[in-house]
């Protein structure tokens, strides 16, 4: 199938990207991607599958209504069957607007290749992670909304051409007044590596040993819900059903009681270690490593195992 | 301001998650339904705020069966002044879209409010699509939402960071975390909420795009294996021989 693949300005890079683009490589059609702003970079997808790469580069933001029209124009243009994005928050923002625009079915949240033996079918997670469901699209232009970590990027050692683009974006409606990105720090969602913590660490001053776990690990941080609420923590750290929902390979979790609400966002992990000083905390249940201890004694203790590990590696 | 706030059921969020029927469909034993957070705690209740601030009407939307009208009431308790059901099974989130679309097009709203995702299917379609039926600007999780005039402030998140943006009115926000407080009912708004107008409507008829087909539950872990917490050598082995992770 023919595909076409949206990747954020500036995201040439990123693992989604890589990502996505080996999913719609995978569908067995001719991939070709389109994105706005910088060029520079864009050619290096072809090392994942893309054959082909449309720039427009009038605009370097865009609102979710000018990337939805840009969105459609390449459609257009290339003829594409399946439309892919990373399910990130532009996807949720331009993948619904999108399948409105060209009457073609959404899937979102999709964690594996389309089945189409039999009509068209996608594995999804439902229910917060608690559960999955086969989603069947009916349309003849379908579109996936691909959760991060679902597949491994893979290297098909090819070339892309980038061509520029005309995505007749029109005016944007949103206006931006400022934009506050932190320095450095890993996105949760795409996050390999977790390393989160609860009301048990007690205060917001004692989350240093947390931060040099997850700094020895290159992991990203993330909280229980309590946490966020009192402000020990911020917002966007909290997971769970109410929360954001990852699947990381690795999620360690130190004083978190294991709570159903909090399991549903982050079960879909490759692997869980929970550090816990009560042996009957439901979260064990859960973990495929278990550590019944002090968090203040075994977090530090297992950030120094982390350091000899990587001096001698 | 003239707002309209879109509600959805959820299986209470400490319901066993089961299917049947050949896992075709969730299994209602026992599940009790609430309104679905993201909806309640945020969109209704900033909704409410604004409506105390700058004067309004608030008005719920959701579709449904006669089934939901509990959540209805609940939602009509917290202050809502009027309710819409379209009387249909939700059956998927472009069917959803298009009634409320609909609804919303005949009604003349400044503002129309969406929890940022249901916490059965996570889909985050419903509002991106009404914004889009609607032609109108779509704010998209929103932590903050703030009414100038005709101007909306917003934060929303964005990849990777916080950002600030002006849109002008009509237009479709979902909400997130941050907005507001969640509100307990008190005894006086769940008796007003019975005599509140709730208007059923039939749905016009949609388009299948798509349909879930069968469910899946994920595999049981296999038992914890128990670290000593003093060798913590070994969990780091095991993570990078046995696990693979690191
Ligand atoms: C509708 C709804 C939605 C919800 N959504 C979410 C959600 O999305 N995400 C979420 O996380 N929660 C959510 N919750 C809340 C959830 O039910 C739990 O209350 C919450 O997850 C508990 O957080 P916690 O584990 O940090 O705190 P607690 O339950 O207080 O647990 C603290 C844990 O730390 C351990 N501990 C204490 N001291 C130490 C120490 N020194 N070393 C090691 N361990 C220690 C304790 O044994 C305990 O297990 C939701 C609840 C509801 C009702």
């Amino acid at each position: 199938m023919k595909a076409l693949v949206y990747i954020n300005t500036n995201h040439f890079a990123a693992k989604a990207s890589f990502e996505a683009v080996t999913y719609a490589k995978k569908l067995g059609g001719e991939v070709t991607v389109v994105a706005y702003g910088n060029a520079a970079g864009a050619e290096a997808l072809g090392v994942y599958g893309a054959n082909k790469v449309l720039v427009d580069s009038s605009i370097n933001e865009a609102d979710n209504q000018q990337i939805t029209r840009l969105v459609a124009s390449a459609v257009e243009a290339t003829g594409a069957e399946v439309v892919i994005f990373s399910h990130d928050l532009v996807a949720k923002a331009v993948a619904p607007r999108l399948s409105v625009r060209l009457k073609a079915g959404l899937i979102s949240g999709a964690i594996a290749l389309p089945e189409t033996g039999n009509g068209f079918t996608c594995k999804v997670n439902v229910f917060s992670g608690k559960a999955f469901g086969n989603v069947a699209v009916k349309t003849a232009v379908k579109i996936i909304s691909l959760l991060p970590n679902s597949i491994q990027p893979e290297n098909v050692g090819g070339t892309a051409t980038v061509e520029a683009f005309n995505g007749n974006v029109g005016a944007a409606a949103i206006k931006v007044v400022d934009t506050k990105k932190p320095e450095g720090s890993i996105p949760l969602p795409e996050a390999d590596l977790v390393v989160s913590a609860g009301r048990g660490l007690k205060g917001p001053e004692n989350w240093g040993i947390v931060e040099d776990l997850a700094n020895v690990l290159g992991a990203a941080t993330a909280c229980s819900r309590p946490v966020a609420d009192i402000g020990w923590r911020p917002h966007h750290e909290h997971v769970g059903q109410t929360g954001v929902a990852i699947r990381p390979n690795l999620y360690i979790a130190a004083g978190i009681s294991g709570a159903i609400q909090h399991l549903a966002g982050v079960n879909g992990s490759k692997v869980i270690v929970v550090i816990n000083s009560d042996s009957e905390a439901p979260f064990f249940k859960a973990a495929d490593y278990g550590i019944v201890g002090d968090a203040f004694e075994v977090l530090p203790k297992l950030t120094e195992a982390l350091k000899n590990f990587k001096n001698a590696n | 301001m003239n707002i309209l706030v879109c509600i959805s059921k959820s299986p209470d969020t400490t319901s066993k998650i089961a299917f049947t029927d050949g896992n075709t469909k969730f299994d209602e034993n026992g599940v009790q339904y609430i309104v679905n957070p993201y909806d309640e705690w945020y969109a209704l209740v900033r909704a409410l705020e604004l409506k105390e601030t700058i004067g309004g009407n608030v008005t719920i939307i959701t579709v449904g069966n006669t089934a939901d009208e509990s959540i209805i009431r609940k939602a009509l308790a917290i202050g809502a002044d009027n309710a819409v059901r379209i009387d249909a099974e939700p059956t998927d989130a472009f069917f959803v879209a298009t009634q409320i679309a609909e609804y919303a097009k005949k009604n003349n709203f400044d503002l129309v409010l969406t929890g940022k995702e249901t916490i059965n299917y996570n889909g985050s379609q419903v509002a991106g699509m009404v914004a889009e039926f609607l032609d109108v600007p779509f704010a998209s999780q929103a932590s903050k939402l703030d009414v100038n005039g005709t101007t909306l402030t917003l934060e929303q998140e964005i990849v990777g960071g916080l950002q600030i943006v002006e849109v002008s009115t009509p237009a479709v926000v979902s909400c997130a975390k941050g907005m507001a407080e969640q509100r307990i009912p008190n005894m006086r708004g769940i008796m007003a909420a019975r005599t509140k107008p709730l208007e059923v409507i039939s749905p016009s008829a949609v388009e299948v795009y798509t349909s879930f087909e069968s469910y899946s539950l994920p595999d049981a872990k296999k038992a914890c294996r128990m670290i000593d917490p003093s060798n913590m050598a070994e969990l780091v082995d095991l993570l990078h021989n046995e696990a693979k992770v690191i």
